[in-house]
C-alpha cells in the first residue's frame, strides 16, 4: 500500500510536470495552400513569435500575440499574401525562450518575430542571427537585442531612446524638480533605460536625489526605497520596470503617505488590467508609450474595436506593436516582390534591404524608418492615468 | 526617525520570515529533515484565503481558518504520502523528495490557478498608525504581523514545554528510539508536528500577502528560503532561535538596504549567515552538539 501510494504520487508529478511543459501557443488561423493574388509578393508565409503567455509577464506576450492575430486575421481575408501565426510561451525565461524558438523553427518559421520581452529576446536573436531568419520584434526593446545582428529589429524604441526621452519629457513639461529613480539592477531592460534617463537627466540639469534598486529576488519590500526618496524630498519617481513590482510601490508609497508624481515606462503599461488591482492607486500615473487607444484617427479606432470585440479588452500598446510588426512585414514583402517559395534566407536579405530603406505608418507612430543598427526612429507620446483609464498627456 | 521607521519594516519583514522558520525549525528538530516544500504550502494558504475573500467575497477571518484547515490537510497529506514510507530512507532521499514536492506544488498551481499574478486584498485593512506628528507612520500590517509573531512564539514555546503532546515533541526529538519505548507514538507525533507547521504556514502565507499583495504560484518560493536561512541562523531545531533568526534576518536586510547599498542587500544578509557559521556553527540558539566519530 505505501509502495503504491509513493507511485500514485509519483506518477501524479509526472504527470503534472508534463503538462506544465507543453507550450500554449496559438493554432494557426488560416488554411495552408490559400489564394495566390496580387502581382509580386504571393504564398503562405509562416511568422513565428515567442512571448510570456504565462506568468508575472503574460499581459505582455499575450497582448502582443493578440495585436499580431488581428493584423494577421485582416491580411488574410483580403487573399494575397497569407500568414501563419504562431506564438510559442516563453514565461520570460531565457532558456525556455531558445526551447520556444526551436520548436518554431521545427514547425518552419520563415520570419520571426523574435521575443515580446527583452530578457528572452537577446537570447533568441543570437538565433535569429546565426540561423539567418529575419526577426522584427514587437516590443523587446534593450539595445543588447539589436547590437551587433543586422537582421534582427524592433519596432518599439530602444531602451535609450525610452530613457532619454522620459527625462526630456520631465524636463520639457517641468513635471518635477527632485526626481528619485528605483529600478531592477538584475534586469537589462531596467538598467538600460535607468543608465540613458541619468545621462540625459544630468545633462539637462534635472537633479536626481535617490537612486536605489532590487532585484527579480527582493522585489517584495520597497519600503527603503520609498522611504529614502521620502526623505530626500524627491517629488517624482521615475520607474522603469514592468507593472508588477509598479503595483506594490504604488501601494506601499500609499501606506507610508507619501505620493509624489509617478513617471513609467511602457513596462507600466497593463498596470490596469492587473487582475484585482486598485485602479485608484495609479491615479495620476504618467507614463510614455507610442500608442493612444483614445486616439481619434480611423485605424485606431478599428482596431480597437476589433481587439475589444475579440479579446474583451482596450488594447494596450504591445498589443499595437504587434499588429503594426505584421503590417510593417506586409509592407517590406510587397516592397522585395517575396515569394513564399524562397529560401528563409534569401526572404532575410531581401526585408533587411526593405526594412533599412522604407518609411512605414502604424498605429504606434507614423513615418517610422530604421537604421541599420534595427533601432526604430518615431515619436514617443506622453500619457497620464484618469479615472482608471489612459489619456493623451498632450 | 527614518532608524525607526526601518526597524519597524525590518521587524515586520522579519516577523514573516520568523513564523514561515518556525514551520521549517519543528519540523527539523522532530523529523530530523528539511521539508522544503514548506515555502509552497505558504502559497497554497495564501490562494485559499484569497479564493474565500475574493471570490466568495467572506469575512477575512473565514479566510484565515480555512486556510489554515487546508493547509493542515495539505501538511498531513504531504507527510503521510510522500515522507512517510520513507522514514528509514537515507537523509539524502528525503530531501530530494521535499523538493520534489515543492515543484509539484508550484505547478500544480500553475495549472490550477495559472501563472498570472492576482492582487490580495488586505486582510489587515487599510488604517495605520501615525507617530510623532506624522513622521513617522507605522502600517496596521506590520502591526498586526509583529503581534501575531509574538503570540505564535509565546503559545508555541508553552505548548511544546507544558502539554502532553508538546512534551512528545520534545521526546521525540531527543531520541525517537527511546521515545518508542516510552509509550509515545513517533509517528502521530511527527504527524501532529506536520500539522502545526502547515497551519503556521497558512498564516504566514496570508500574512505575507497582506504585506506584500501579489500572489502567484511563485509567491511561497523565495521567503521559504529566506525563513529556511533564518531558521539555520538562528539555530535549527529551536523555536526561539527560528524567531531570534527571522526577526535579526529581517532587520539586517532592510538596514542593510537602508544604509549599505540597496544592491548589496541579500550578500549582506547572506554574508552575516556565514559569519555566524563559522563562529557557531550550531546557530545562535542552537545546541553545540559534537559529533562523535
Amino acid at each position: 500500500m505505501k509502495k503504491f501510494s509513493a507511485c500514485l504520487l509519483a506518477a501524479v508529478m509526472a504527470g503534472s510536470l508534463a503538462a506544465c511543459s507543453s507550450g500554449t501557443g496559438t493554432t494557426p488561423s488560416t488554411s495552408p495552400g490559400a489564394s495566390t493574388g496580387g502581382a509580386g509578393a504571393t504564398g503562405v508565409f509562416k511568422i513565428g513569435g515567442t512571448g510570456p503567455l504565462t506568468g508575472g509577464a503574460a499581459i505582455y506576450g499575450q497582448a502582443a500575440r493578440n495585436g499580431a492575430q488581428i493584423a494577421v486575421d485582416e491580411i488574410n481575408a483580403l487573399g494575397g499574401i497569407q500568414f501563419e501565426l504562431n506564438y510559442q510561451d516563453d514565461e520570460h525565461d531565457a532558456e525556455k525562450a531558445v526551447n520556444a524558438y526551436n520548436t518554431l523553427k521545427d514547425w518552419g518559421m520563415q520570419i520571426s518575430l523574435g521575443s515580446v520581452t527583452s530578457t528572452p529576446a537577446v537570447a533568441t536573436s543570437v538565433e535569429n542571427n546565426a540561423d539567418r531568419i529575419f526577426a522584427l520584434t514587437p516590443s523587446a526593446s534593450a539595445t543588447a537585442v539589436t547590437e551587433g545582428k543586422d537582421n534582427v529589429f524592433q519596432l518599439c524604441f530602444a531602451d535609450p531612446n525610452q530613457g532619454s526621452a522620459s527625462a526630456q519629457y520631465i524636463f520639457d513639461q517641468k513635471l518635477g524638480t527632485k526626481i528619485a529613480v528605483i529600478y531592477k539592477n538584475d534586469d537589462v531592460y531596467s538598467t538600460g533605460i535607468y543608465n540613458t534617463f541619468k545621462t540625459k537627466a544630468t545633462e539637462l540639469g534635472l537633479e536626481i536625489v535617490s537612486e536605489t534598486t532590487f532585484t527579480e529576488d527582493s522585489q517584495q519590500d520597497f519600503s527603503v526605497q520609498l522611504g529614502d526618496a521620502k526623505a530626500k524630498g524627491a517629488d517624482l519617481v521615475f520607474l522603469p520596470m514592468y507593472y508588477t513590482p509598479a503595483s506594490l510601490i504604488f501601494q506601499q508609497a500609499k501606506s507610508m503617505s507619501y505620493t509624489p508624481k509617478y513617471f513609467g515606462v511602457d513596462g507600466m503599461d497593463g498596470i490596469l488590467t492587473l487582475e484585482g488591482f486598485d485602479p485608484t492607486l495609479a491615479e495620476g500615473v504618467m507614463l510614455l508609450t507610442p500608442f493612444n487607444a483614445d486616439a481619434a484617427d480611423e485605424r485606431t479606432k478599428n482596431f480597437v474595436a476589433k481587439y475589444q470585440a475579440a479579446f474583451g479588452e482596450i488594447p494596450n500598446q504591445f498589443a499595437a506593436d504587434g499588429y503594426d510588426c505584421i503590417y510593417a512585414i506586409l509592407a517590406a514583402l510587397q516592397g522585395g516582390n517575396v515569394t513564399a517559395g524562397q529560401a528563409t534566407s534569401e526572404i532575410n536579405d531581401a526585408l533587411i534591404a526593405q526594412f533599412t530603406s522604407m518609411s512605414f505608418d502604424g498605429l504606434t507612430g507614423n513615418q517610422m524608418t530604421w537604421g541599420t543598427n534595427g533601432q526604430v526612429s518615431k515619436a514617443p507620446k506622453g500619457m497620464v492615468i484618469k479615472n482608471g483609464a489612459y489619456v493623451g498627456m498632450d | 526617525m527614518s532608524l525607526l521607521s526601518h526597524l519597524i519594516s525590518g521587524l515586520s519583514l522579519g516577523s514573516i520570515y520568523a513564523i514561515i522558520a518556525l514551520g521549517y525549525t519543528m519540523v527539523y528538530g522532530i523529523a530530523k529533515m528539511l521539508n522544503f516544500a514548506h515555502g509552497d504550502v505558504i502559497m497554497v494558504g495564501g490562494y485559499a484565503c484569497f479564493f474565500m475573500v475574493s471570490t466568495y467575497d467572506l469575512p477575512p477571518i473565514v479566510g484565515i481558518v480555512v486556510a489554515m484547515a487546508v493547509c493542515t490537510l495539505l501538511g498531513v497529506t504531504i507527510e503521510r504520502l510522500a515522507y512517510k514510507p520513507l522514514r528509514a530512507a537515507p537523509a539524502l532521499a528525503v530531501l530530494i523528495t521535499a523538493i520534489g514536492v515543492s515543484y509539484f506544488l508550484q505547478n500544480a498551481a500553475q495549472l490550477l490557478w495559472t501563472s498570472n499574478p492576482r492582487v490580495f486584498p488586505s486582510i489587515v485593512g487599510d488604517f495605520s498608525v501615525k507617530l510623532f506628528d506624522g513622521q513617522l507612520s507605522i502600517s496596521g500590517t506590520a502591526l498586526v504581523t509583529i503581534l501575531v509573531c509574538i503570540v505564535i512564539m509565546i503559545s508555541l514555546v508553552w505548548f511544546t514545554g507544558h502539554t502532553k503532546t508538546g512534551k512528545a515533541m520534545r521526546a521525540c526529538s531527543e531520541d525517537k528510539a527511546a521515545a518508542t519505548l516510552m509509550g509515545i507514538n513517533v509517528n502521530s507525533t511527527i504527524s501532529i508536528t506536520f500539522a502545526i507547521g502547515s497551519a503556521l504556514a497558512a498564516i504566514a502565507g496570508v500574512l505575507l500577502c497582506s504585506a506584500y499583495p501579489t500572489l502567484s504560484p511563485t509567491t511561497g518560493a523565495m521567503p521559504g528560503i529566506k525563513a529556511f536561512t533564518a531558521a539555520v541562523f538562528g539555530g535549527i531545531g529551536s523555536i526561539p532561535g527560528a524567531m531570534l533568526g527571522g526577526l535579526l534576518l529581517g532587520i539586517i536586510e532592510i538596514f542593510g538596504k537602508a544604509y549599505i547599498s540597496t544592491q548589496l542587500s541579500d550578500a549582506i544578509v547572506f554574508l552575516v549567515l556565514i559569519i555566524v557559521l563559522l563562529v557557531r556553527p550550531g546557530g545562535l540558539l542552537g545546541k553545540q552538539v559534537q559529533e562523535k566519530v
